[in-house]
């Protein structure tokens, strides 16, 4: 049984008597247990990939269009009912940036337990006593103590853990975790990281992990999916996208990247910005940008095809190649 | 992000951009006629006086609405449609002049009280508070015991009553930038306070007092009319709408449109300063994006 | 000859009230005895995270905050001493780029007369005819059009944005620049092209830099030495070629071991490092990183080590540096 399959996945939106389609053509495959790295500049769609595979794009007044199957579930043609049944208990979202997930006026334990309440019936002890079990796992000091307390008392990296509970307490199939490193300081974000990869592929939960930070993805996902401009134009396995970079992107993301023991004038700069979604270029995305661009690259959006096992690529350099 | 935005259209200078906002903004394009008409008629009022408004007649005492007559007469004969014309001048001045005395001092105060902080924060804020919590009526009938009754009372207590939303709303606008980026780095350019406080957190700040000063001289007129109506205000013959209103009390049953009109004409005029003020609130924010 | 930038001993604590009557509850001291001198011409990188003062000292060095003690001399000139007038003088000579390109700017100011008013703070007596020139020969210089300049900033990307606040910090030529995390809020492309203008100005201006971030990877590229600091206090001083191989203190090891790499050969070695930044009220006696050290012994408690210098011309303060 696949675990996730998105295909073709878009979300329209009318804004002044025009169409945008902020993410178009997005395709991909997960497995149970595995750790899938989504990987985007801002503007590139993939917190919007993710709100429109939990059904959320349409609250904001989006259409979804496509395929979104989880366990073989159609999730796209659920009403909204059983979509929040599904949301927070199979599939747990855990948003951006902690500080606002978390009400101010409410004990962060609370907020977790409510959480728990919403899928599953326990009693208000027994759900006290998973919480308290989440957070010693979760590597929280005092756990009883943090329980009663507030989220303005708690630093950034507690929240982020207590954010991560409440995704987490009703033992989800899918985790997907939003940025959820980017407001904290870089030591805490190493254990953050470290936690989530203990806590979901060790317990067999799938995690799909969006966030701009390649090095992050390098480390800790199996496969990663790259974003440009609401298309994806790269998707494969960690060793054979890193070290074998296919799409002008890729390959000039890569080489934006600055790393200890690099030599000085050597970082290498994208010309030009990434397009708005009003101004989106005819044809490939990126081909303003692009080296390599072909008069082609211009009349013709590249389709997204398979060129090896497990990686697929949307670039006319690679048409061309399969003839 | 949009860069494409800028080369979109050439700038237009600022009050053109607000002025073709304007008439977007359905509520605020009637808001603004009923106000330019209230200015009309404040300007030209002794031109459209069909009689004078003092003229006495007493033949025609309370007479209903006739031809001659559109809006009737009141208890001495006057032509009450040349009143409340004459009236309208009398609003225009009080609502104008009493918000404009708040507006100065209240920014006055508030700037200086955000700006400064500590212990001059607190000294004023408190003053604001008190000032606040007491009623106009009770400031005007202390201007006219110290004064006498009349216009002059009336637009110096309304002035002093009500400048404490305004010292708040700027101070609290200056308080929350005074933090922000761009102040630090005018600073760190050499920037004297002076320059600071008028160059960027004034401007930055003074819109919702713009928004609260159009909405206030709805209220001011009204409470022009309340304090007329208790005698404090303007004096007979003057034809303050709130006089006429009081006048007409005694005659509710016999000539109503003596107190009718005079209380439409200001419900009106309020109503016009109300949404015109509402629609500036959109218009006035330099991040919107609807140019034409 | 004397170095072109000399700080010693900067020291501030805030004090912070709370309660009913607002007493004082604590103090906070934010930047404790730090020392340090820059060559001319020289890049200098100040990393740590957060809390541990990096941007109080970019203000206490520009006198934007007063000092508790110490001094800062400029090309020979303690500007600690200086009167209020003088000092607005020597602020042409020492600027600072921002870190939030979204707030930097006035919103109702066109760069355009945003780049002016340096000019009109410090009275310069120019033409209005050689301002206009002088602004505009910035606005190439930092990749800026002329169109762009008549833009306000809400129109800008962030990109943009950060170049207008560079282009603002080269109105009066000054030859002193503190950048604090001026990419932290960039995407890593636009990051990268920021990077690349620096390196050019540097080279055109001969500028002295202070760049102060919380990404070691960035400083180690961009930046000649690093200046590391922990709760207020500097822990060590080292050239930037030999951070990744010969760190001298714990904290900078950690601050290493804390990147996620973008090689996946070392995968799976997602760092680990113990405990949060403590708060900075009531610090503990002894070394400010004692209480998360891996090495840490009895003294390390009870002494809070002072700074010595390294076989390389860098400095450490700790009982037991590594190597």
């Amino acid at each position: 049984m696949s675990f996730l399959k998105v295909s073709d996945l878009e979300v329209e939106f009318r804004v002044d008597k025009n169409t945008v389609k902020p993410i178009e053509k997005v395709s991909f495959e997960m497995n149970e247990g595995e750790v899938l790295g989504m990987v985007g500049e801002t503007g590139s769609g993939k917190s919007l990939t993710a709100h429109a595979i939990m059904g959320l794009s349409s609250l904001v007044g989006g259409k979804i269009r496509g395929s979104v199957k989880f366990e073989e579930r159609e999730l796209l043609s659920l009403a909204e009912k059983e979509m929040q049944s599904i949301r927070g208990s199979q599939i747990a979202l855990i948003p951006q940036n902690p500080m606002t997930s978390l009400d101010p006026v409410y004990r962060v334990g609370d907020q977790i337990v409510e959480g728990l309440y919403k899928h599953v019936k326990i009693s208000k002890r027994k759900a006290k006593l998973q919480v308290l079990d989440l957070m010693e796992k979760l590597r929280i000091p005092k756990p009883d103590r943090v329980f009663q307390q507030y989220p303005h008392q708690l630093s950034g990296g507690l929240k982020q853990r207590i954010v991560i509970a409440m995704g987490l307490c009703t033992n989800p199939r899918l985790l997907i975790a939003d940025e959820p490193t980017t407001a904290l300081d870089v030591t805490v974000q190493a254990q953050i990281m470290r936690l989530f990869k203990e806590m979901t592929v060790d317990k067999g939960i799938g995690l799909f992990l969006i966030t701009h930070d390649l090095g992050v993805i390098a480390q800790v996902c199996d496969k990663v999916a790259v974003m440009y401009a609401g298309n994806m134009v790269e998707f494969g396995k960690i060793e054979t996208l890193f070290n074998t970079p296919r799409h002008p992107y890729t390959k000039a993301l890569l080489e934006c990247i600055p790393y200890i023991g690099m030599k000085k004038g050597t970082l290498n700069a994208i010309s030009g910005s990434v397009p708005s979604t009003a101004t989106y270029p005819s044809g490939c995305r990126y081909h303003p940008r692009c080296p390599h661009s072909e008069p082609q690259c211009e009349n013709e959006m590249p389709p997204f095809i398979n060129i090896e096992e497990d990686t697929q690529v949307a670039c006319h350099l690679y048409q061309e190649k399969k003839g | 992000m949009d860069e494409n935005n800028v080369s979109e259209h050439k700038h237009k200078p600022p009050w053109l951009v607000i002025l073709k906002r304007l008439f977007t903004n359905k509520m605020g394009v009637i808001g603004t006629i009923l106000i330019l008409c209230l200015i009309l008629v404040a300007i030209f009022g002794p031109l459209l006086e069909p009689y004078s408004y003092k003229e006495q007649n007493i033949e025609i005492m309370n007479q209903p609405p006739s031809s001659g007559h559109l809006l009737g007469t009141d208890d001495f004969g006057r032509d009450v449609l040349s009143r409340i014309i004459r009236g309208a001048r009398i609003s225009f001045v009080v609502g104008v002049l009493s918000v404009a005395i708040s507006v100065l001092i209240g920014v006055v105060i508030g700037s200086i009280a955000g700006f400064y902080g500590g212990v001059i924060d607190l000294i004023l804020t408190t003053i604001a508070d008190l000032t606040w919590s007491m009623p106009a009526i009770l400031i005007a009938l202390l201007f006219v015991a110290i004064i006498g009754a009349g216009l002059e009372s009336v637009v110096l207590a309304i002035g002093l009553s009500y400048w404490a939303q305004y010292a708040r709303l700027i101070r609290g606008q200056i308080l929350s930038l005074k933090s922000a980026v761009f102040i630090e780095a005018t600073k760190s350019m050499g920037a004297s306070d002076f320059v600071i406080l008028f160059k960027h957190l004034l401007p930055n700040s003074i819109s919702p007092v713009i928004v609260a000063a159009t909405i206030g001289i709805g209220n001011a007129i009204v409470l022009e009319a309340t304090l007329g109506f208790l005698g404090m205000g303007a004096q007979p013959p003057s034809p303050s709408w709130g006089a006429m209103m009081s006048n007409g009390t005694a005659y509710l049953f016999i000539s109503p449109w003596m107190i009718i009109f005079p209380g439409l004409a200001m419900m009106i005029t309020v109503l016009g300063f109300n949404l015109f003020g509402d629609s500036l609130i959109d218009i006035m924010d330099v991040k919107n994006k609807e140019y034409l | 000859m004397g170095k072109f930038v000399e700080i010693k001993d900067l020291s501030v604590s805030f004090k912070v009230s709370g309660g009913l009557f607002l007493r004082t509850i604590g103090t906070i001291q934010a930047v404790n005895n730090v020392s340090f001198s820059i060559d001319k011409g020289e890049i200098l990188g100040v990393v740590g995270e957060s809390g541990c003062g990096k941007s109080t000292l970019a203000r206490l060095i520009l006198r934007l905050i007063e000092s508790n003690s110490g001094s800062v001399t400029i090309d020979g000139t303690d500007i600690f001493k200086m009167s209020k007038k003088e000092m607005r003088q020597q602020r042409r000579h020492m600027q600072m780029v921002f870190q939030d390109p979204y707030s930097a700017m006035d919103p109702r100011y066109t760069i355009f007369r945003s780049l002016v008013e340096p000019f009109k703070i410090q009275n310069v007596p120019l033409p209005k005819a050689e301002k206009r020139k002088k602004i505009d020969e910035i606005l190439e210089l930092v990749g800026l059009s002329t169109e762009q300049g008549f833009a306000y900033p809400h129109e800008l990307s962030g990109g943009q944005k950060q170049r207008a606040d560079i282009a603002r910090a080269l109105v009066l030529s000054p030859q002193f620049i503190i950048l604090d995390e001026p990419t932290a809020a960039l995407d890593v492309s636009v990051q990268a092209q920021i990077i690349k203008l620096l390196e050019g100005l540097r080279e055109r201006l001969n500028l002295t830099f202070l760049f102060i971030s919380h990404d070691l990877s960035l400083v180690s590229y961009f930046c000649d030495r690093v200046i590391v600091m922990y709760l207020g206090r500097i822990v060590e001083i080292i050239s930037a070629d030999l951070i990744g191989n010969t760190p001298y203190h714990p904290y900078t090891k950690t601050l290493i071991d804390s990147i996620f790499m973008t090689t996946p050969g070392k995968r799976n070695q997602i760092p680990v490092v113990e405990g949060e930044v403590p708060s900075p009220f009531n610090l503990p006696a002894g070394c400010v990183f004692a209480s998360r050290c891996h090495y840490v012994k009895s003294i390390c408690r009870e002494q809070n080590p002072a700074l010595e210098k390294t076989v390389e011309n860098g400095q450490v303060a700790c009982h037991f540096p590594l190597n």
